[in-house]
């Protein structure tokens, strides 16, 4: 009996170590592949050029188009999702920080919300787009991708917020200041490293999510100079290349993996140090 | 107090309530928005018809969603059973036996995991995953495969919803108190008792959250699935055949919506679809998870 139950432990927490030292393994499997694959068609005319005549045929030219599309939208999205996240954000840990219950009442929505998968926003997108009789275009694009990045800006944000001290927000009224200026001054201060963490995730999610710019964002070979022309993105670049049957399309829809993992890894470490560095004089 | 300090807290509260209200109303314009595209088709068939109809052909305007309904179900239960023990195990080795160093590196390895894009997912199961299956499993197994499948499908959709359900695990088992792990252990159980009968029994409801979002996850996500599941309209349980699942429908048939006529209503229905079945499981699951927190 005693040693049945030694042998059980034993194998139970060999195996537990296993499958933790494979998610491990499994994420270096992913990135090594990608790297690895898409090394050799990756070169400075993939990054710094916008696809030529025959591209898509194996032809000369880059994805600069996608980058830039990426980018545009990611950017202009982050703005929105800023502008209406951290306000919420500081709502919640400012004006409503005597009331717990509708705090985790509006962290449960927010939490449900963040669950919302990004094709439903591409459709909602889509059918607003047509509504508001525009056609796919950068701004929509940007529009619904801030629509989906905003509660996960709110969340992360507001999960850093409500670790603050409440003795800070009663000293800074204690000083006299309203609650604005308690809000964006102090709190805002104090929660930096989370701003800049929630902003950068938000960012991320925003420039590889590719369902919800499918229907709104278009496709063009250009890079787009006004709100109204379509933009090309990153992760749908890598989708329809992938989809060619042309041998060197395929090789560059690797390459162009390689260059969409490379900006979220590096979006990953700067979160990573910003998060430290900003953190360290905050108080305890 | 100067009146522009006080006119500048007035906007600014106005601005920042109209943000959060405007935040947590989201589903409710997406819900109606597209409930408005859908009310045609829901119109000319009845919501029974539409959902369990196996009939597809929509240039003759038959809109039956059961094969990419069951597609999507196959697809999700086959991630699911994948998920079940990795996330289990390793959320207990690294709430239990891990070492602090350990603890350290997963987590940026959970983090990145979490935010590669489902692109990236998608490109590596057409590398690895599928050549897998359709080379080396579906042999092992004694059948043929062209590797686009729902089991590529599973895998892929596993591997991504892994750091999802394993970070919401690590929290649901962090909030035991070590008070009653020690008591346990000084009562004469193993370590492994310990996590049975503690860790395990007493955290039923967490971890049936945990995997229910997971599951809500799995159910809605796009690109990578489509990618790899071969996107072919028919109705079997066979991991080894292709599937069409939901979202990949939609995500597929954009640029034809419009020139059929009530192709577009079928789709945001089906989008409609996605959202109700997903934000019930959401509002559940998240409720549950929301009460053991705060025990």
């Amino acid at each position: 009996m005693r040693k049945i139950k030694a042998i059980e432990e034993k194998f139970f927490i060999w195996l537990s170590a296993f499958m933790t030292y494979s998610l491990i393994l499994v994420l270096a499997f992913i990135i090594v592949v990608i790297f690895y694959k898409g090394f050799d068609a990756l070169n400075w005319d993939m990054v710094l050029k916008t696809p030529r005549g025959g591209y898509y045929y194996g032809g000369e030219g880059g994805v600069l188009n996608a980058i830039a599309g990426s980018l545009y939208i990611a950017v202009g999205a982050s703005i929105i999702a800023i502008f209406l996240g951290v306000p919420a954000a500081l709502y919640i840990n400012v004006q409503l920080i005597r009331y717990r219950k509708t705090q985790n009442t509006i962290r449960y929505f927010l939490d449900a919300l963040w669950g919302i998968p990004s094709i439903v926003y591409g459709a909602f997108g889509f059918t607003l787009m047509l509504w508001m009789g525009m056609n796919a275009s950068l701004l929509a694009g940007i529009i619904t991708v801030a629509l989906l990045i905003s509660p996960i800006m709110v969340r992360t944000f507001d999960e850093v917020l409500s670790t603050i001290p409440k003795g800070l927000y009663e000293a800074s009224l204690a000083l006299g200041s309203t609650r604005t200026e308690t809000a964006f001054r102090v709190i805002f201060k104090q929660g930096f490293s989370g701003f800049i963490t929630a902003a950068l995730l938000a960012f991320g999610r925003g420039i590889g999510d590719a369902a919800s710019v499918l229907f709104t964002a278009g496709y063009t070979d250009n890079i787009p100079v006004n709100l109204d022309e379509p933009a090309a993105t990153l992760p749908l670049a890598i989708f329809f290349q992938l989809g060619s049957p042309i041998p060197e399309v395929r090789e560059r829809a690797f390459a162009s993996a390689v260059i969409l993992t490379f900006i979220i890894l590096m979006l990953s470490f700067i979160a990573r140090y910003f998060a430290k560095r900003y953190s360290r004089t905050n108080l305890k | 107090m100067g009146i522009r300090r006080v006119l500048a807290d007035r906007i600014s509260g106005v601005w920042m309530i109209t943000s959060l209200v405007t935040i947590l109303a989201l589903p409710l314009i997406i819900g109606a928005g597209l409930y408005l595209k859908a009310a045609p088709i829901m119109e000319q068939q009845s919501l029974y018809s539409l959902i369990f109809s196996s009939k597809w052909a929509p240039s003759t305007g038959e809109f039956g969603f059961w094969p990419f309904i069951a597609g999507s179900l196959y697809v999700t239960l086959f991630s699911f059973l994948l998920t079940l023990p990795v996330c289990l195990l390793s959320a207990i080795y690294l709430t239990r036996f891990s070492s602090p160093f350990l603890i350290r590196i997963m987590h940026p390895v959970i983090d990145v995991l979490a935010g590669l894009p489902s692109v990236i997912y998608g490109v590596w199961g057409v590398l690895i995953i599928v050549p897998a299956v359709s080379e080396y499993i579906a042999p092992f197994f004694g059948t043929s495969s062209p590797g686009y499948s729902l089991l590529a499908g599973g895998i892929v959709l596993a591997v991504m919803c892994i750091p999802y359900v394993l970070n919401m695990l690590i929290e649901v088992f962090k909030t035991v108190p070590t008070g009653l792990i020690e008591a346990s252990l000084s009562l004469g159980a193993t370590h492994w008792e310990a996590v049975k009968h503690v860790i395990l029994k007493g955290n039923i409801p967490g971890i049936i959250s945990s995997y229910g979002l997971g599951i809500a996850k799995a159910f809605g996500e796009t690109i990578a699935v489509m990618m790899v599941v071969g996107n072919v309209v028919k109705i079997s349980a066979n991991p080894f055949d292709a599937a069409y699942p939901l979202p990949a429908l939609i995500a597929n048939n954009y640029g034809e919506m419009l020139s059929i006529p009530m192709y577009d209503s079928a789709l945001m229905f089906a989008a409609f679809l996605l959202l109700i079945i997903i934000l019930v499981f959401n509002l559940i699951f998240r409720y549950l998870i929301h009460k053991t927190r705060k025990q």
